[in-house]
């Protein structure tokens, strides 16, 4: 796992792969342009909420494959980070691009001061806690002390935003640029640390706390910002999805929400950066497509009732944790080397 | 003489590193046997690969039965008690819990209650120490419980880790007294592991002396005990 | 006067549940350290084999003891089969393991038997015991059923053989094993005897909380909160923190937060003494050695 991160920790510059990977993301859209289908706008969508997941199993990414601590419950400061984009938008008329920021500085002090409690506890009991944490999130925001702001159960409805100066661009072409512009710079943003010496202190946490102690490294330190950095780029994922979908309600963002963060992560790959994007891509497609799954398996098997995407998550997660922990990023490079071998 | 256990090539590993190297040991059926050395030369090692509590390779023959793929719970079934280096006393458990924990294997209840009596013969001082926690006895009591713990198991041989270490030497002279006596009334073969030869030397009948994993000299015990040069060279005394 | 006396007996029945919950969870943190995440949709399933059994016309009692039988052999399938093979596997893993098991049965609950929410009949008759509206008998049942569990629990552990060797295993594994104890064995036992209880907890809590498949994720949440404030090692305490945070989730509910912060405050409660005092009321701190 330690050697899928250092792979391109020495190499200077993303790579050719990476290179056009993140330009063809780019392209996308345009095709747009030239192929005139209706169903084109949702395709967009889909790109959107693709990138909105790949952001949050990048920050979930950075403090369990990266740092070693663990989190189920990113889904609590996602729905920070998204009720803080709704209530600014709705009370306080600040336009949606600028809500980005703030709701990264609001989560990464949410993540923080979690990160307090949470140095305390390792392993199952970190697991515990936020578990915990995810658990009793929509309930709170479900309360009546805070539904002026939050709209309780029914949420707020939000002005889905138009495309600036202009452009020739559909509503969801431009927010699928915006959500390719915020990825890209978080991705370059955690990149760039984790091949620093701020990321070399992450990982000698994660391999060995004790020592990296004795090294010198303030352990508490980094955990906690590490801790708060995760909660923000995972908040700055729940403001997207709150412009991208102009809505928000307490329960989108239940436990549910966590476990499709940790499915994405393990099936894109602990401590693989482009394992983010897979795990993103890959949640997406799973809701997209458990409704034929599901009408698949009745019609197979028989059944009374829907099949929800919970069983086929947890059915690949522990397929996954048997034949493939280091999930399809550790899978390719398996292949990779093997290949290199044999050559 | 018939043997109870013959080890052949064993060799083991503590992950990557090797800690011993192709050992051939022979233990005797009803005797005690030694196996003397400084510290890191495997000592411990050879017992709990005997046991399959390491990785290991070679051949671990019980009475003509191979117990080199058996688990070490199934090894001690067979009538194997090994009393590890530590005592590996049940500290929350009462001392009749350690014992009756041997129950659990016994087919024969009636002798494993008879065993439970002979147990308290041999060592009074648990008997007045029943219903104590295990964990608040002394060193010596937790010697003592630990091989007591062995008797219940009714084993044909018994291996023993360091059962000096820590110990004043009075309590030690008394658990070697006892250790012949079992040994002799029981007729529990031994493998005795021990840093103090000089101690180990007056119970056994034979001798093996290992050095980093390797055995380096092996022989009957009376002549060891009388070979000065021998001794001088290999036990510093 | 009333309404606390009320609170109080409300308050001593949900604890009864919490307190299974919290024993489930700590027989398997003892044997093997982990935490099931999974218990609480475990016990919720089991309780649904007992709805189908009973809509089936089985008499309540028959399905009663044959789901805890059902669940107790489930259980311990479940270690032999997927948690065995990842014992050595990191702390992640085995988390993500539970978690699955998590999604798996509240989803199978769900294919199987739908969301809608279902009646689940208790064996205790409506009455009030004191005849003023105070304690039911459904509370007094609910209560009762878990002390009896418990009773066998504890002559099976401290009186029997097997209860011993499990102990030992709990406790030392390699110890044990010197001793003829076959330990996987016995961590295997431990999860069907966990599986048994949570499924007790299920059925006794579903007549008054309604059947479904989401009805057991808050209560693993005062479940945890019971077994912390315990102590996660210790199964008496377990059951004693159970009771504690039953009662107190109900005064602090009605007297303080009102209803709808319960979970709030059980989060406060596990972080709580996770930060104050990890090992609970009733444990001991084992010291971690490099």
């Amino acid at each position: 796992m330690a050697a899928l991160a250092r792979s391109w920790a020495t190499k200077p510059g993303i790579g050719l792969v990476a290179s056009v990977f993140w330009i063809g993301l780019a392209a996308l859209p345009l095709i747009g342009s030239v192929w005139e289908s209706p169903s084109f706008d949702y395709y967009m969508f889909m790109g959107q909420s693709m990138l909105i997941y790949a952001i949050s199993v990048l920050g979930l990414n950075l403090l369990i494959g990266f740092n070693g601590q663990i989190s189920l419950g990113h889904s609590a400061f996602f729905a920070v980070g998204a009720y803080t984009a709704a209530i600014l938008m709705n009370f306080g008329g600040i336009p949606y691009w600028a809500t980005l920021p703030v709701a990264a500085v609001v989560c990464f002090g949410a993540g923080f001061l979690f990160g307090f409690p949470a140095l305390k506890l390792e392993g199952h009991y970190l697991a515990l806690a936020t578990f915990t944490l995810a658990i009793a999130v929509p309930q709170l925001l479900k309360h009546k002390s805070i539904a002026g702001w939050t709209g309780g159960v029914g949420g707020l409805l939000l002005d889905k935003p138009d495309p600036p100066f202009g452009l020739p661009l559909t509503a969801d072409q431009w927010l699928y640029y915006l959500c390719l512009a915020v990825a890209m710079v978080l991705f370059w943003i955690v990149f760039n640390m984790l091949r620093g010496r701020s990321g070399r202190a992450m990982m000698a946490i994660r391999d060995h706390a004790m020592a990296a102690g004795t090294m010198g490294i303030d352990t508490a330190l980094y955990k906690t910002a590490t801790f708060g950095i995760s909660a923000g780029i995972t908040g700055v994922a729940g403001a997207l999805s709150a412009i991208t979908i102009a809505y928000v309600a307490p329960d989108s963002f239940t436990l549910q929400l966590s476990i499709s963060f940790l499915v994405g992560l393990v099936v894109g790959g602990i401590a693989s950066l482009p394992g983010c994007m897979i795990g993103g891509a890959f949640i997406v497609l799973v809701q997209n497509s458990s409704q034929s799954i599901s009408d698949w398996m009745k019609d197979t098997f028989s059944l009374r009732y829907d099949v929800p995407a919970w069983a086929i998550y947890g059915t690949l997660l522990l397929l996954l944790m048997f034949f493939l922990p280091n999930g399809i990023a550790g899978g390719l490079a398996a292949i990779r080397s093997r290949l290199g071998r044999k050559s | 003489m018939e043997s109870i256990l013959e080890v052949k090539g064993l060799s083991a590993w503590y992950g990557q590193s090797r800690a011993l190297f192709d050992l051939d040991l022979t233990i005797a059926q009803g005797g005690v046997t030694a196996l003397l050395g400084a510290n890191g030369a495997g000592k411990t090692t050879s017992l709990r690969a005997i046991c399959n509590m390491v990785r290991r390779t070679g051949s671990t023959v019980m009475d003509g039965t191979d117990i080199g793929r058996r688990s070490t719970e199934d090894i001690v079934r067979m009538g194997v008690a090994h009393v590890p280096e530590g005592r590996g006393t049940f500290v929350a458990l009462t001392v009749e819990e350690n014992l009756r924990l041997a129950f659990h294997i016994r087919r024969d209840r009636k002798a494993a209650e008879r065993d439970m009596e002979k147990v308290f013969v041999y060592f009074p001082r648990l008997k007045e120490r029943i219903h104590q926690q295990a964990g608040t006895l002394s060193g010596g009591e937790q010697q003592m419980l630990a091989v007591a713990r062995a008797l219940m198991l009714a084993p044909r041989l018994m291996l023993l880790d360091e059962p000096s270490f820590g110990l004043a030497p009075l309590i030690v002279q008394e658990i070697f007294r006892i250790l012949r006596r079992i040994n002799e009334d029981e007729k529990v073969s031994m493998l005795i592991v021990e840093q103090n030869a000089a101690l180990a030397l007056e119970l056994a009948d034979h001798v093996y002396l290992l050095e980093t994993g390797k055995v380096v000299m092996s022989g009957p015990s009376a002549i060891v005990k009388d070979d000065e040069t021998l001794r001088k060279a290999y036990l510093g005394y | 006067m009333e309404f606390f006396v009320q609170q109080i007996a409300s308050g001593m029945t949900s604890g009864a549940i919490y307190a299974c919950v919290a024993l489930g969870l700590v027989m398997i943190y003892v044997s093997t350290d982990h935490i099931n995440f999974a218990q609480g949709e475990m016990a919720m399933f089991a309780t649904y084999l007992a709805w189908a059994m009973i809509d089936a016309g089985v008499p309540y009692w028959v399905a009663f003891g044959s789901t805890i039988l059902v669940a107790f052999f489930s259980g311990l399938l479940i270690q032999r089969v997927i948690l065995k093979p990842l014992e050595t596997a990191p702390v992640l893993a085995l988390v993500v393991c539970f978690i699955a098991l998590l999604s798996i049965f509240n989803a199978l609950a769900g294919m199987i038997w739908s969301f809608t929410i279902k009646q689940f009949p208790s064996p205790f008759p409506r009455i009030d015991i004191f005849g003023n509206g105070l304690v039911s008998a459904q509370q007094i049942g609910v209560v009762a059923v878990t002390l009896v569990m418990l009773a066998i629990l504890t002559v099976f552990f401290r009186y029997t053989t097997l209860g011993l060797a499990m102990r030992a295993a709990a406790q030392n594994a390699t110890s044990a094993r010197l001793m003829g104890v076959r330990v996987s064995w016995m961590l295997a036992l431990g999860w069907g005897l966990a599986s048994g209880i949570g499924a007790i907890a299920g059925m006794l809590v579903a007549p008054i909380v309604f059947l479904d498949p989401n009805m057991m994720t808050g209560i693993l949440v005062y479940g945890f909160a019971g077994a912390l404030v315990g102590g996660i090692a210790n199964p008496l305490g377990a059951v004693a923190g159970g009771f504690i945070v039953g009662v107190l989730e109900n005064l602090v509910g009605s007297y303080i937060i009102g209803n709808e912060l319960k979970l709030s405050f059980a989060l406060i409660m596990v972080v709580g003494v996770l930060l104050l005092k990890p090992a609970g009321i009733f444990g001991r701190v084992i010291v971690r050695r490099v």
